[in-house]
């Protein structure tokens, strides 16, 4: 017997699905860098074409879902291949919901390029390096059923919440000595919580990676344990 | 792109329809020989002998005067003699076949009396005749009777019988019996209310074929000896005493159809002549209705059963 | 298999076509009043398997049974030498792949099984015939030509007459060989709903080669492969989570 499915076509729309999520996602991270890089540069344009891009992301989404149902529909997958369709099927809403944050993020830039900038950016962009890092691996677990890496990223999620509730506390002593700062600190306050949550969709993506290859489901059990 | 042009093609289905044709007109023509060349033969029979067929011929014993002589004797021994060969082969035939086919184990001794069987059914008839002299007419005193005749007669036919009941229960598939086996049926539940019902029609021609090959063996009947002239009937089965039904014919003496033909022909008087015709035309007439009686049962077997 | 009756174990089940090992080493349980499926490339040996619970392979020569198939409540040995393969049968019942109706009446189809059981009556009979049809979802189609040949239905209705032919005797399992295989669509979602009507009161064993039927209608799923059980579990887990990864490769279309 052989490692690929009989039928060739079949085998050739799964492949299309990996490939169409890694673009999906490609695009996104590609959206998350274009935000930071616009926040630190105080670029407007490049704010501006990130959020226009945005409707490309959609549409992908869109296909791959399509895609999906079909292969649903017509190749009635089991076991393996079933739980890869349903796995790709959750992971373009996160996927897509991870290019509505960098959206938000780009909206905040521009509100912050009209106002004078507050402080020099050092943690944010950790955060957002830290973020499509763990974007990026949990992509690649994805493709190659690759659980260890999913679990890598599952513990990588602490460290982008510690850096988020230090931005508050650093903030909001910035807050607390000059009321005219709020403005732009909740803003930038705002892009942290828009890279935290980030974080935790690329988290979801490992989790589901994780049943997708074992038929265990892992999620909601750190819930349970805390 | 094909090889070969279109005409190509064409010229050669062409010729291969050409001899198609050749080859269907050559059959006919083969088929003609044999119908017409026994057309032929049955008008002859039946213009000479015409004039004589009659009520007469057929309620009249032999007699010298040829005018008077009928076929009363002749036709009633045939008839009395297949309705023995007829009780004797049916249910041996059928038994045998019945166990050959559902029963017996497939090893070397089932082979080689199935290979008998088949023999059987070439060796010549006047063997038959022989046998059934030293055994049924001296060893076990039936005389020249009809019952004698009638078993030599069975014997005969036997592996025909034999043979095609053995089709007719192959025939019926093997997903009846499973399922029959399979709703708790033992092997002769399965052989009595399906196997058998089913092949019943296969069974049923074959002894009509056997039965209307009998009708004509004069070598064996000769052998044990039938008369050739006589002049009354055998006794009737009917009795008026209880149990009202005798089988005292059994024991009776007899003629049969073939050898009072026979018997006729050997007459020098030209009028004789007719008779035997007559008698021919007869004894033609009954075995085509047997065969046609026997394509019939087929018939109607064939649209109830649809394997 | 928890919290299960058992209607059946089979315990270290081999089988020989003359020389040959057709099954190997076997254990498996048949739960009570569920549908169990074997599915299984061709010659895996599912039917020889399903053959075995009626003592069909008895029919034919040089076949030998090792280890047992025990029937519950009983404990009887079904492949035992010392048992009656008719006692087997008068217990469990069979459907075949091409529907093998009797060249008779409807009527006589299914009275047949009655009557080798020594029913006479003709108004037992009755009541048998129309308790069966009716199970076999027939009744409404047949109640007025039921001393028609059966040969007059359709493939699928010649099919459910079978089932109800194999009902009629009351059976304790029921086996189905690759029953919808010769049969189209429609027909063959009829039976299966069918089926699923019928486990409520009959333990249901079924070789199918259409893995989604299987997925559709058991319960309980065997995958067999070369004549040895690979893998036995709950349908559903085994066609999202399979253990093996020979299962996996047949359920995903890898082979086969």
């Amino acid at each position: 017997m052989s490692e690929t499915h009989t039928i060739r076509q079949f085998e050739e729309e799964l492949r299309l699905i990996k490939e169409k999520v890694l673009r999906l996602g490609g695009l996104v991270e590609e959206g998350i860098a274009n935000s930071i890089k616009a926040l630190v540069e105080r670029d407007t344009q490049l704010a501006e074409r990130t959020i226009e891009n945005d409707h490309v992301v959609n549409g992908l989404e869109v296909e791959i879902d399509e895609l999906c149902l079909k292969v649903l529909a017509l190749r009635q997958p089991a076991a393996s291949d079933l739980r890869l369709i349903t796995t790709a099927i959750k992971i373009i809403t996160d996927l897509e919901r991870i290019g509505d944050m960098a959206v938000n993020v780009c909206e905040r830039v521009l509100e912050l390029n009209e106002e004078a900038p507050l402080k020099p950016y050092i943690d944010i962009p950790r955060m957002a390096e830290a973020a499509q890092r763990m974007l990026k691996e949990s992509l690649d677990a994805f493709v190659n059923g690759d659980t260890d890496l999913a679990t890598k990223v599952l513990v990588e999620d602490d460290f982008v919440d510690d850096l988020n509730r230090q931005i508050f506390r650093e903030l909001l002593t910035f807050m607390m000595e000059d009321p005219n700062t709020i403005s732009r600190a909740m803003k930038i306050l705002f892009i942290s919580k828009y890279l935290e949550r980030i974080a935790d969709h690329a988290t979801n993506i490992a989790e589901m990676v994780v049943f997708m290859v074992k038929g265990k489901v892992i999620r909601h059990i750190k819930q349970q344990q805390e | 792109m094909p090889e070969q042009s279109i005409d190509d093609i064409r010229r050669m289905i062409a010729r291969h329809k050409l001899l198609d044709h050749i080859f269907a007109i050559v059959g006919i023509l083969s088929l003609m020989v044999g119908i017409l060349t026994l057309l032929a033969l049955f008008t002859e029979l039946a213009i000479e002998g015409a004039p004589r067929i009659g009520w007469k011929l057929f309620t009249s014993f032999p007699s010298r005067h040829p005018e008077e002589a009928g076929i009363l004797s002749a036709w009633v021994g045939t008839t009395l003699i297949m309705l023995v060969t007829a009780a004797s082969a049916v249910p041996l035939g059928v038994a045998s076949a019945v166990y050959l086919e559902e029963y017996a184990r497939k090893n070397w001794l089932t082979a080689i009396i199935e290979i008998n069987v088949t023999n059987l059914a070439g060796v010549p008839s006047i063997v038959y005749g022989l046998l059934a002299l030293g055994l049924f007419v001296y060893k076990l005193d039936f005389g020249q009777s009809i019952l004698s005749a009638g078993l030599t007669l069975a014997l005969l036919i036997l592996p025909i019988v034999i043979v095609s009941a053995r089709e007719a229960i192959r025939a019926v598939p093997g997903s009846i019996r499973e399922a029959a086996y399979a709703l708790g049926a033992t092997k002769w539940q399965t052989v009595r209310d399906h196997v058998l019902p089913y092949s019943l029609g296969g069974i049923l021609t074959g002894t009509i074929m056997g039965l209307s090959r009998a009708i004509g063996e004069t070598a064996p009947v000769i052998t044990i000896g039938a008369l050739t002239f006589i002049a009354f009937l055998p006794q009737s089965p009917f009795s008026a005493d209880f149990p009202y039904v005798s089988f005292r014919w059994l024991m009776d003496s007899f003629t049969v159809m073939p050898i009072q033909m026979f018997n006729w022909t050997s007459r020098p008087e030209a009028a004789f002549q007719h008779n035997a015709a007559a008698a021919g035309v007869v004894l033609l007439v009954m075995t085509l209705i047997m065969n046609g009686i026997a394509i019939y049962i087929r018939y109607r077997f064939r649209k109830r059963i649809k394997w | 298999m928890v919290n299960e009756k058992i209607k059946a174990e089979v315990r270290n089940l081999n089988f020989y076509y003359g020389p040959v090992k057709a099954l190997k080493d076997i254990n498996l349980n048949i739960a009570e009043k569920k549908v169990t499926a074997l599915i299984g490339p061709s010659g895996c040996g599912k039917t020889t398997y399903l053959r075995c619970f009626n003592r069909m392979h008895d029919l034919y020569p040089n076949n030998r049974y090792e280890g047992e198939i025990i029937l519950h409540p009983d404990a009887l040995n079904i492949t035992g030498p010392d048992i009656d393969p008719i006692e087997v049968r008068m217990r469990i019942s069979m459907v075949f792949q091409r529907p093998n109706p009797f060249p008779k009446s409807i009527y006589e189809n299914v009275a047949y099984g009655p009557r080798v059981r020594g029913i006479r009556r003709r108004s037992e009979l009755d009541e048998r015939v129309e308790k069966s049809l009716r199970g076999a979802a027939l009744w409404e189609e047949a109640k007025d030509r039921l001393h028609d040949l059966a040969f007059n239905l359709s493939g699928g209705q010649q099919q459910r007459l079978c089932i109800a032919r194999a009902l009629a005797t009351d059976p304790e399992i029921l086996l189905f060989d690759e029953p919808t295989s010769a049969l189209d669509p429609i027909a063959t979602a009829k039976i299966e709903e069918l089926i699923l009507e019928l486990k409520k009161e009959v333990t249901i064993l079924i070789v199918t080669h259409n893995m989604q039927q299987a997925a559709r209608i058991s319960d309980y799923t065997a995958f067999m492969y070369i004549g040895e059980l690979i893998e036995f579990d709950k349908t559903e887990k085994v066609f999202t989570v399979p253990s093996h990864k020979l299962t996996e490769d047949y359920i995903t279309g890898r082979f086969g």
